[in-house]
């Protein structure tokens, strides 16, 4: 609790934790959907924004704010399973790389440098141009994954490399623990929190990739995100028809997110470093 | 010669390493993926109209089976797959047969070279030289209203935001050309007619990477400068009576510099993807925009021309940052 009070002095941690609740808000209404968001032709199309339809409707006859509802809530869940499935790759290979050291450190390094190295944005293309049609959230989900796990590797090994000059790890050596139980007992309490702060990055970074591969076609079209609903509305001219209500909510929200998101993470990880945070109060 | 020894030969190591790395994945995607890329490309033709009787439909088949290079054993067409890369062939591309997809690619190379280039190099340097002055003066408040307009600018993913300044200057105000690298139709030609309608077309999406390149390198640099400031050095120049400027040019921005071109030398990869989608949004004739249309034909031969180039391309530049470091960083030139 001490913890959340401090950060709330933070005006981006205010702000950006402020505008994730009424997003998360927002995202759940969309159990409480009058519409069905795959079913078309449910309302009049392209009514702009009015009492009966809050942000209006777009060409396929959809409701565009009980759309966007399902949207923000299939963009976060798709964003979550990369969020967490990647971790489960990172946390392992940086504690490992850190902790072991020397030839193990340099062969996992060697390929999460690799994946850094490699534009890995047309090696994502090729692989969904060939399982779009396949692809749920969950796939998607662990697609990112696979993909988003290398730099945060590297920053969590260094955060490790550190821990294991420390005192309490030569003790720990010295009367026996095991390597599993130091990383899970002795380091994990340490990293917990950057695991945490890159976290959130990455999933920043999974909802962006997301709307980057829906626009170019390359999800299922037909599960509302907030990438595919760009993407109809681009297919459908909404920009040079003027439905400036069916292009700029999804854009609107995406912004919301991304921004709130990373000011988040911010915040937490300046919280984090005391030297940053001695920076900012100016001392 | 300890430099070839310690740090050239373990380099060159780690770039070719990468490449065979890269290119294998290349190679092996196509091959494991669920959907038979043979059968993809006839279905993007049908969709199209085009009407296949049984026969043509064989004799197809067996065209793009040898096209994609798709006969033998897998270690057979690996073999093959590595001998055509080494005569720069990547197949004819289906999306302007039979036109060869490396004739395609280094027609549209121009284009993205000059924007990645020119944006890199701007938005390097403005970031670094802003981030520098702004991490030096860091209670002024010119330093704080950046840094939150670096706060604002810096999570925004590249397709979202040269969509934003798509809409605003060439729908809503209208200043700037909305698509393509020229007006259509005019020939190339050393005028000023001609050169300020290329920069014309080029100025929204070179202004939407150097604003998100900016961002990112400014937030960097403030932060190692911050660190540097209270440095010993820092503080006895001060107290030795030095000009500010001096200081702040020679002492800070140097050495802040330096750790940012390793780092850029680490990002160069998601710099060129971003590129990319930058051209998809703006409709730039260069490689992303290639892709773009590889992708909505479903010209895989393309799409893996591209990917086989860019692995080669980027890691290559990464090499050459590399080797150049050592030049810049006199404490790594005399170890």
């Amino acid at each position: 609790m001490q913890l959340f009070k401090d950060l709330w002095q933070d005006y981006r941690f205010k702000w950006s934790f402020t505008i994730l609740c009424g997003l998360m808000i927002f995202a759940s209404l969309s159990f409480f959907s009058p519409y069905d968001p795959t079913l078309w032709h449910e309302v009049p199309r392209d009514l702009p924004p009015s009492a009966e339809y809050y942000l209006g409707t777009e060409s396929r006859g959809i409701d565009i704010f009980w759309m966007s509802t399902f949207a923000v809530r299939n963009s976060v869940i798709v964003a979550l399973i990369a969020g967490i499935v990647s971790r489960l790759i990172t946390v392992p290979v940086a504690l490992i790389a850190g902790y072991k050291g020397g030839s193990t450190d340099r062969v996992l390094m060697f390929i999460s440098d690799s994946f850094l190295v490699i534009p890995l944005f047309l090696i994502l293309v090729m692989l969904t141009l060939l399982v779009r049609d396949k692809m749920n959230l969950i796939t998607l989900g662990i697609l990112l994954a696979l993909f988003g796990w290398a730099w945060d590797a590297r920053v969590i090994r260094s955060e490790v490399l550190t821990l294991r000059e420390r005192g309490f790890t030569y003790t720990a050596i010295l009367s026996g623990t095991g390597t599993f139980r130091m990383a899970m007992n002795e380091y994990m309490p340490f990293i917990t929190p950057l695991v945490f702060a890159t976290l959130i990055n990455v999933m920043s970074w999974a909802i962006g990739l997301e709307i980057t591969l829906s626009i170019l076609g390359l999800t299922n079209l037909d599960i509302p995100t907030l990438g595919t609903m760009i993407f109809w509305a681009l297919s459908y001219q909404a920009v040079l028809l003027g439905y400036w209500w069916w292009i700029a909510t999804p854009v609107v929200l995406s912004i919301f997110l991304f921004v709130s998101l990373y000011w988040l993470s911010v915040s937490i990880s300046e919280y984090l470093d005391p030297r940053s945070r001695i920076q900012r109060v100016g001392a | 010669m300890s430099f070839v020894k310690g740090y050239l030969i373990p380099r060159l190591i780690q770039y070719f390493l990468v490449i065979f790395v890269g290119i294998t994945a290349v190679f092996i995607i196509p091959r494991f993926a669920p959907a038979d890329p043979i059968l993809q490309t006839i279905g993007a033709l049908q969709s199209r109209g085009a009407y296949l009787d049984p026969g043509s439909m064989d004799e197809m088949i067996q065209d793009l089976t040898e096209l994609y290079g798709l006969e033998g054993s897998m270690l057979d067409q690996y073999g093959k797959f590595w001998l055509r890369l080494f005569k720069g062939d990547f197949g004819v591309s289906f999306l302007q047969f039979p036109t060869p997809v490396s004739k395609l690619i280094r027609a549209a190379l121009p284009w993205t070279i000059a924007l990645l280039v020119t944006t890199t190099i701007i938005g390097f340097g403005v970031g670094i030289l802003l981030g520098g002055v702004a991490g030096y003066y860091n209670r002024k408040g010119w330093s704080r209203a950046l840094d939150t307009t670096a706060m604002l600018i810096r999570p925004f993913p590249y397709y979202i935001f040269a969509f934003g300044l798509l809409i605003l200057f060439g729908y809503v105000f209208q200043w700037f050309p909305i698509a393509g690298g020229t007006t259509i139709g005019r020939q190339p030609s050393w005028t000023w007619a001609y050169i300020s309608d290329v920069l014309k077309h080029a100025f929204l999406p070179a202004l939407s990477l150097i604003l998100l390149g900016w961002a990112a390198w400014f937030q960097t640099m403030k932060l190692v400068v911050q660190n540097v400031n209270s440095s010993d050095y820092v503080q006895y120049a001060k107290m030795g009576g030095i000009k500010e400027n001096k200081i702040v040019s020679r002492y800070v921005i140097r050495n802040g510099m330096l750790p940012q071109i390793t780092a850029l030398a680490l990002v160069i990869g998601q710099i060129f993807g971003g590129a990319l989608i930058t051209e998809i949004v703006f409709s730039y004739p260069g490689l992303g925009t290639l892709l773009f249309n590889a992708i909505v034909n479903g010209d895989y031969n393309l799409i893996m021309g591209i990917t086989v180039f860019s692995i080669v391309a980027i890691t290559t530049a990464i090499l050459i940052i590399d080797l150049l470091y050592p030049f810049l960083d006199p404490r790594i030139r005399y170890n």
